[in-house]
């Protein structure tokens, strides 16, 4: 369905992907849409790579993105950044959290960790937007906010004003973590706006 | 469960099902952990007036709940679609006793096995038990169907069935509010031997109930409203249910659809009906062709399995494609990159265990858990993995297989949780009928993979409340193991040492693995201090690497680096340790033979 958007979350079991997710489904829901979204549990979660796809439209039927369908990636991870290839397409953005987690060959020294890896992305006309989603955090002033720096990031590409995502992130934060928070949406928000690549 | 306003509500399949459960005023509910159904129980025991548990199995789950039904109370039997195989027992009787209160049974199978040892489809349970199966396609319908699931028990006096995906389970959407049912059928003791007694001569009586009552359903789901037809295009006409239905609504949305929310029985003249009216008929449904075969057997013509795919989960490209050859976009290759498997935690006590077992010449018979990561290399120290609770007889057959000559060969291992589902009797077995093979309970304190389930081992109830916490040793004596060892699995040396005296025993064994799962809240909570790495003392043995620890990586020396750093001219490279990562089990340290690993002071 053409009036259905699709947004594919990648990273590592553990990184938080679920959360930053549920953020974006609560902006898009406040905004009028309808939404579904596919989570996987279990095995996977125990630092495997995971995945959460969103859609949201008018009326969703399935909670599974097509291949080649994702208009964007959001990836916690660079490698994981490239692994789900066959659901991008040309033109897709690929937010990525330009951060590296060693799986278990690498860091047992039995494979390398590929160097370049997003040029697998820019070279095939995908817009590759990276983001040092840790050290803005840090630069926040907390750096368990990394999450919604991504958030931050992702929301310039969505028919959503900033202001919804900003009374989600006031009902949903506990007080004492509000401006932390509100301020690294911002800033993620802003770096949305100049470090895209490959454009 | 998030509130979007008064009404509506974001929710997964499993948290829509525990509000439907809620709402349907159901007194008691049991269920066994299982992805992906778990957070049914997890969440409907946060609902005040509902009786939750955590069963040691779904057997036992299931007759908790056929009891409560006896009682005239609604009740709930929750499990994984593996869980049925061990609940059907009392499923397949159930079905002859019918019910007082209205029973529901969900099943929660996992097609593409996201987390599960095979994809069998329990559809088929629903026609060898001859049991009324309903089958959600979303959250929203999942609340809706498992109250209307009460409703029918009572009315044909039968256990109903509500089979969900994981595409249901773990998918979330917006699901409304409902009413709560406030009149409760009062409970009491109800002495109606002629339909409870199941033995011969009553039961030959109940047979002809159970045909009758399922007649009876048969009428009704031709006329009742969860098998809906949307008219449509009528060129290609689709019969479908559960999450299938919403593949097909996406890939041909003009088309002319039956959406059968009962999955068993089946409303033959409505199917007939639809089938005259189409052109072309496809039945799309996930995994085994159960509604093609049956829709075969009215001698109805029809696509199926054909262009459908019987294995794995289904999509909207899958569906499409397979009905519409070549319509599908032109995809990107996937580029190869290093897998990602799942891999045991830092700090998780496991490892201490099967990085002993991967050194030392012994078959690794293991069971379903966490430890069944210990498979994966580097450790690859698990040689079997079945069923729960298999690894112990597997164990002792093979050791019976291997004869006088195997008695030091064969090890099992089995997780506390998974002991207790159906461990025990393998134990006792193994004393009975005495073979020498060697059990390793690994007692984290927790059922872990699920996601940090209490079990009866663990001190707590389902609520945190605290429970009798069941004595593992004493429970394996009193089976009449005379040999039982507690070791410490992060201490590896004494471990292994321990192990080995076990293995060379010519009797039954058991070893109990003690040390709290790291995902623990209170392991969570504790401020481990982290081991770091003296690099100057690193000789690149890689004893540390082969752990497979998450917080420990290494570095290759590019040609001469060694040198250049001042180590040995040919070390290839050194270890590292990840101080944010490492949970202070110390099991490094204890391999490293050259004082390059050391307790730090803390994060």
């Amino acid at each position: 369905m053409e009036d259905t958007g699709n947004i594919l979350f990648s990273g590592v079991g553990g990184q938080g992907i679920l959360l930053a997710s549920e953020i974006t489904v609560y902006a898009l829901l406040s905004a009028g849409y309808d939404a579904k979204k596919s989570e996987v549990h279990g095995m996977a979660q125990r630092g495997g790579s995971v995945t959460a796809q969103l859609r949201y439209g008018k009326k969703v039927y399935s909670p599974l993105i097509e291949p080649g369908c994702a208009d964007i990636q959001m990836a916690f991870e660079m490698m994981e950044a490239v692994r789900y290839l066959p659901f991008l397409h040309k033109g897709s953005t690929v937010i990525v959290n330009t951060q590296k987690i060693l799986p278990p060959s690498v860091a047992t020294g039995q494979a390398e960790y590929p160097r370049d890896v997003l040029r697998h992305l820019t070279e095939r006309d995908i817009v590759v937007v990276p983001v040092d989603a840790f050290d803005i955090a840090r630069e926040v002033g907390e750096t368990k906010t990394a999450n919604v720096v991504m958030v931050g990031a992702l929301s310039a590409f969505l028919p959503i004003d900033a202001a919804i995502y900003e009374e989600v992130i006031r009902a949903r934060v506990p007080e004492r973590f509000r401006d932390v928070n509100l301020q690294a949406f911002a800033a993620g928000r802003q770096v949305s706006t100049v470090s895209k690549i490959g454009e | 469960m998030t509130k979007i306003n008064d009404n509506a509500l974001w929710m997964s399949g499993n948290e829509a099902i525990a509000l439907g459960v809620y709402e349907a005023g159901v007194k008691v509910a049991s269920g066994y952990p299982g992805t992906p159904s778990t957070e049914i129980m997890e969440n409907l025991c946060r609902y005040d007036g509902v009786y939750t548990e955590w069963a040691p199995n779904e057997k036992v789950g299931l007759e908790v709940a056929i009891g409560a039904s006896f009682a005239g109370a609604r009740a709930l039997a929750t499990m994984k679609h593996v869980g049925v195989n061990v609940a059907a027992d009392p499923l397949f009787t159930a079905s002859y006793t019918g019910v007082c209160g209205g029973l529901v049974v969900v099943t929660a199978d996992d097609p593409e096995m996201h987390s599960s040892q095979n994809e069998q489809d329990n559809r088929n349970y629903a026609f060898a038990a001859k049991l009324p199966m309903l089958e959600p396609s979303d959250p929203s319908e999942a609340k809706e169907f498992v109250k209307l699931a009460f409703e029918l028990s009572e009315d044909l006096d039968s256990p109903v069935m509500l089979r969900i995906t994981t595409r249901v389970s773990h998918v979330k959407g917006v699901v409304l509010r409902g009413e709560k049912r406030q009149s409760h059928a009062a409970c009491g003791i109800n002495k109606i031997p002629g339909k409870l007694v199941m033995l011969p001569a009553i039961a030959r009586k109940r047979r002809v109930v159970v045909e009758e009552r399922m007649q009876k359903c048969r009428e009704l789901a031709e006329t009742a409203a969860f098998n809906r037809l949307e008219e449509g295009d009528a060129q290609k006409g689709f019969i479908t249910s559960g999450v299938s239905y919403l593949y097909v609504k996406e890939a041909f949305p003009e088309a002319a659809v039956l959406k059968l929310g009962m999955c068993w029985p089946l409303p033959e003249k409505k199917i007939r009906q639809f089938a005259a009216s189409v052109d072309e008929l496809y039945i799309v449904e996930e995994l085994d062709p159960f509604l093609e075969t049956h829709i075969k057997a009215m001698g109805i013509q029809c696509h199926g399995k054909d262009c459908i795919p019987s294995q794995g989960e289904l999509n909207t490209a899958i569906v499409r494609q397979a009905i519409d050859p070549g319509s599908g976009p032109e995809l990107f290759a996937p580029v190869e990159l290093p897998n990602r498997p799942p891999n045991m935690c830092a700090g998780c006590p496991h490892r201490g265990i099967f990085y002993n077992l991967s050194r030392m010449k012994v078959f690794v018979s293991g069971d379903i858990g966490c430890y069944t990561l210990g498979f994966l290399p580097p450790l690859s120290a698990m040689d079997s993995c079945v069923c729960m609770g298999a690894s112990v007889s597997i164990a002792h057959g093979m050791a019976k297989a291997l004869g006088e000559d195997g008695y030091n060969q064969v090890v099992s291992v089995i997780g506390d949780s998974t002991f207790i589902h159906s461990g025990i009797t393998g134990l006792i077995n193994t004393v009975y009928n005495n073979s020498a093979s060697t059990l390793i309970i690994l007692d984290n304190r927790i059922t872990a993979m699920t996601g940090q389930q209490q079990n009866p081992a663990s001190g707590y109830n389902m609520k945190g409340e605290a429970a009798t916490a069941l004595d593992l040793e004493v429970l394996c004596r009193a089976v009449g193991v005379r040999h039982v060892y507690r070791v410490n699995p992060h201490d590896i040396v004494e471990t292994r040492k321990i192990l080995k005296e076990a293995v060379e025993l010519r009797e039954p064994s058991v070893v109990i693995s003690e040390a709290p799962c790291v995902l623990l809240p209170e392991m969570k909570e504790r401020k481990p201090v982290s081991y770091f790495t003296n690099q100057e003392n690193c000789v690149g043995c890689m004893s540390c690497i082969r752990l497979g620890c998450p917080a420990i990586s290494w570095t290759s020396f590019a040609e001469g680096e060694a040198e250049r750093r001042g180590y040995r001219k040919n070390q290839k490279g050194i270890s590292k340790i990840d101080e944010i990562l490492c949970n202070d089990c110390g099991q490094c340290a204890s391999l490293c033979k050259f004082n390059a690993i050391t307790r730090g002071e803390g994060k």
